[in-house]
């Protein structure tokens, strides 16, 4: 592990030590900063935490929201609510998979460009299908509206 | 001329998303720009970011007041704003063609808003908004006048029940937590909506922050908490945003924090942001995530209210039943307890969403019939389709048929048909949705969310899932829906905690109102809603294909084929029923049955 990056743990552990963080909180400030929970990062937290590192794997796969791999320059991210489910959010995830030729459990394009996930209900039913480029909400979705933004995103 | 001009445009996630942020920009830019010619208009022009106001599908809504007459326009994009500002701000003639109709007047006029009073009214980015409403007055007087006796006394009297699905009541809960001698009390703000259909906290916390805030001092004060905790979703980023800035706020005003309104109570409320998963909603689960473990419910008793939070007496409520409690407490329980119907008081906020005309947030008096808030407020079904059900309290309610169509909306109303309030999600379905599908996929949902702890839920909601996939790919077995009702019945019983006990409810309740859609799977290997492709046929109308090739190319089985120009087809043999052809053709010329 480089210097920068420990210098970097070493901010984030005091931050959280001072702060009186569990392990959640922890976790969730590696990701900001990391984008996703490498496993040397882990074994640094234990060692300097003093908690086994089995304790921070059984957090971080127990919650959808921490990443064990590293993840695509833009995330798609298509909610499969109930409301998005009912008006076609399988045919946009089947769009974008066939785009972007990913593989039956395949998430993360080879190029590293796209990475396609779910999530369940971002809170705007009311402009279903929904789904989120980099975080930018778009609503009413079709299959066509998506290639076309994902087509803005290919470099 | 010296008039006043406030502009309101909808902020909330529905709002940004139809181009909010930008239409606001538009607004300040023509503003500025006009201000060179009438100073006095810019002088007095207020934005406000309201908060949603629950009618998201006209989004972007703006509101124009010119010397407080109010116009409230629908659908409103940046390049509209010249003309909003020329004619209406500055001219004085609103633009009749944008503003909104007479749906928008039936939408609002037959909802009964207590929660949602203010939403929309008020910045939510702003305290002193939220004071000049009568803002932390009930706190301010709990504090000043009222022992926590009393205020117990008054909660339990208005009938306030639990928003977040269980409808317990309120105040008998805060007198168990009470009751218990303790060192420590803590108060939990149950954020986490993790319902799949879902948006009314989000909606509270992002419009009206400073209810939920002011609802949880009292909530600490009678119990006697100088600890809280808000347990949000981190998929809702403004929402968390603005709970931030309130706290802050509020904090600085010196309503939290040390010596709240100069007296001895003291109350620190603490963020927590949820990291992904439905189980943390249940209260247990979520008392094990703050406390930095894997969420997983345990058995109760002990309840929380005991034994909750580090082994402490923790009192966790709903966003919702904090956001009533300000009004309860300002306008008395018997003010309260008028509202609503025997057993369920108040009003309840709802999602009505789905196949419906009017789609937002809504807020209505418990009791009010569904067809009244289907049809009335909601605008009746989209398009021109039949209504088939109601999906009520997201993956632990059930699905409600036309037969049940008067039913009162309360607690008790909807559990009779073998449904629940839940969190107050309200999915309408029509003649295009399949009934099967729908059960599956709730069954796809609670699967992938059971935390693995109890061995029914586990493996129970799996075989369940098997079943019905199944059955929705045209391998249903005579004696499957037997199987489903006996499989469903046990794990309702059996498991450990209200995710697994309520799974089965979407099962359940289909199968008791829909069997012959099942039945249809299952024997004649039909879809009648046309939604399983494995059961749907694929062909070409040859009087309607133009021969553009759209759907030759999305087929990535080279099943189509034909001539430039000339009707294509679909060969049946190769086809793997994908539905790429359907959703590419725009001639409709593709048919499935
Ligand atoms: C699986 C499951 C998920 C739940 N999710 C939520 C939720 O997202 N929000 C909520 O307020 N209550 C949720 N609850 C209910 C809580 O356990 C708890 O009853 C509630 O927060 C108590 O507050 P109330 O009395 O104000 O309703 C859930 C319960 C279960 C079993
Ligand atoms: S279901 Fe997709 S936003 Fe609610």
């Amino acid at each position: 592990m480089d210097t920068q990056t420990t210098a970097t743990l070493e901010a984030i552990y005091d931050k959280c030590a001072a702060n009186e963080d569990n392990i959640i909180t922890v976790l969730q400030e590696i990701q900001k900063e990391f984008g996703y929970i490498q496993e040397e990062v882990v074994h640094w937290f234990s060692e300097r935490s003093n908690i086994p590192a089995s304790k921070y794997y059984g957090v971080v796969t127990f919650y959808s929201q921490f990443h064990q791999h590293p993840r695509g320059k833009n995330i798609v991210t298509v909610c499969c609510g109930t409301v998005c489910h009912v008006k076609g959010a399988p045919r946009i995830i089947a769009k974008v998979r066939e785009d972007l030729k990913l593989g039956e459990d395949q998430v993360t394009t080879k190029d590293m460009q796209f990475t396609l996930e779910r999530v369940n209900c971002v809170g705007a039913c009311s402009i279903a299908p929904v789904v989120l480029v980099n975080e930018k909400v778009l609503g009413k979705v079709t299959p066509s509206k998506m290639v076309k933004s994902l087509k803005e995103h290919k470099g | 001329m010296n008039s006043e001009i406030v502009v309101s445009v909808c902020m909330g996630t529905g709002g940004i998303a139809a181009g909010g942020d930008m239409v606001m920009k538009a607004f300040q830019e023509e503003f500025a720009e006009a201000g060179v010619a009438n100073a006095t208009v810019v002088e007095h022009s207020r934005l406000h970011k309201v908060g949603c106001r629950g009618f998201c599908a006209r989004d972007v809504l703006v509101d124009i007041s010119v010397n407080g007459i109010v116009s409230t326009y629908q659908y409103i994009q940046p390049d509209m704003v010249k003309r909003l500002v020329s004619d209406h701000c500055i001219g004085a003639r609103p633009v009749s063609e944008w503003l909104v109709g007479d749906d928008y007047h039936t939408f609002h006029d037959n909802q009964t808003k207590i929660v949602l009073g203010d939403l929309g009214k008020i910045d939510p980015e702003s305290i002193d908004e939220y004071i000049r409403v009568d803002g932390y007055k009930a706190a301010e007087k709990v504090l000043t006048t009222m022992t926590p006796a009393e205020v117990i006394e008054t909660v339990k009297k208005s009938g306030l029940r639990g928003r977040g699905g269980g409808g317990f009541p309120t105040g008998v809960k805060w007198g168990f937590c009470a009751a218990n001698d303790s060192d420590q009390y803590y108060i939990i703000c149950n954020a986490d909506e993790g319902d799949p259909g879902a948006f009314m906290d989000r909606s509270v916390v992002e419009g009206n922050p400073h209810a939920m805030i002011e609802g949880m001092i009292i909530g600490a004060y009678a119990i006697g908490a100088t600890v809280g905790y808000v347990y949000i979703r981190a998929e809702y980023p403004l929402a968390v945003d603005r709970l931030h800035l309130a706290l802050k706020e509020a904090k600085e005003k010196g309503f939290l924090g040390e010596k709240l309104f100069g007296t001895d109570f003291n109350l620190k409320i603490k963020v927590k942001l949820g990291a992904g998963a439905f189980v943390c909603g249940e209260e247990t689960a979520l008392i094990a995530s703050i406390e930095g473990e894997r969420g997983m419910p345990r058995a109760k008793p002990p309840f929380p209210a005991n034994k909750g939070l580090w082994g402490k007496p923790t009192i966790i409520n709903n966003v919702e039943t904090f956001a009533n409690l300000p009004h309860i407490l300002n306008k008395g329980a018997d003010w309260y307890a008028a509202i609503g119907s025997a057993k369920s008081k108040g009003t309840k906020v709802i999602a009505l969403t789905g196949k419906i005309r009017n789609t937002g947030l809504i807020e209505i008096p418990m009791g009010m019939p569904l067809k009244e808030i289907i049809f009335n407020i909601g605008g009746g079904i989209e398009g021109d389709k039949l209504f088939k059900a109601v999906q009520t309290g997201g993956p632990s309610g059930g699905c409600i048929p036309q037969q049940h169509i008067d039913l009162p909306v309360d607690y008790e109303g909807l559990a009779s048909v073998g449904s629940m309030m839940g969190s107050g999600g309200m999915v309408v379905l029509d003649e295009t949705d399949c009934m099967v599908n729908i059960s599956k996929f709730f069954l796809e949902f609670t699967q992938s969310e059971s935390c693995g702890k109890c061995v029914p839920c586990r493996l129970g909601t799996k075989r369940l899932l098997e079943i019905l996939t199944r059955i929705t790919e045209g391998e249903g077995k005579e004696g499957d829906i037997e199987l489903l009702q006996e499989l469903a019945e046990d794990v309702r019983d059996s498991s450990l905690c209200g995710l697994g006990m309520s799974a089965p409810n979407p099962v359940l309740s289909t199968i008791k109102y829909f069997r012959h859609e099942y039945e249809a799977h299952i024997k004649q290997k039909k879809c009648p809603a046309k939604v399983c492709n494995k059961l749907l046929t694929f062909f070409i109308r040859q009087d309607m294909c133009v021969g553009c090739g759209m759907c030759m190319r999305a087929c990535s089985v080279n099943a189509i084929s034909g001539e430039k120009k000339q009707p294509h087809k679909i060969d049946n043999s190769l086809c793997i029923q994908c539905g790429s052809c359907f959703d590419a053709c725009k001639f409709s010329a593709v048919l499935k049955e």
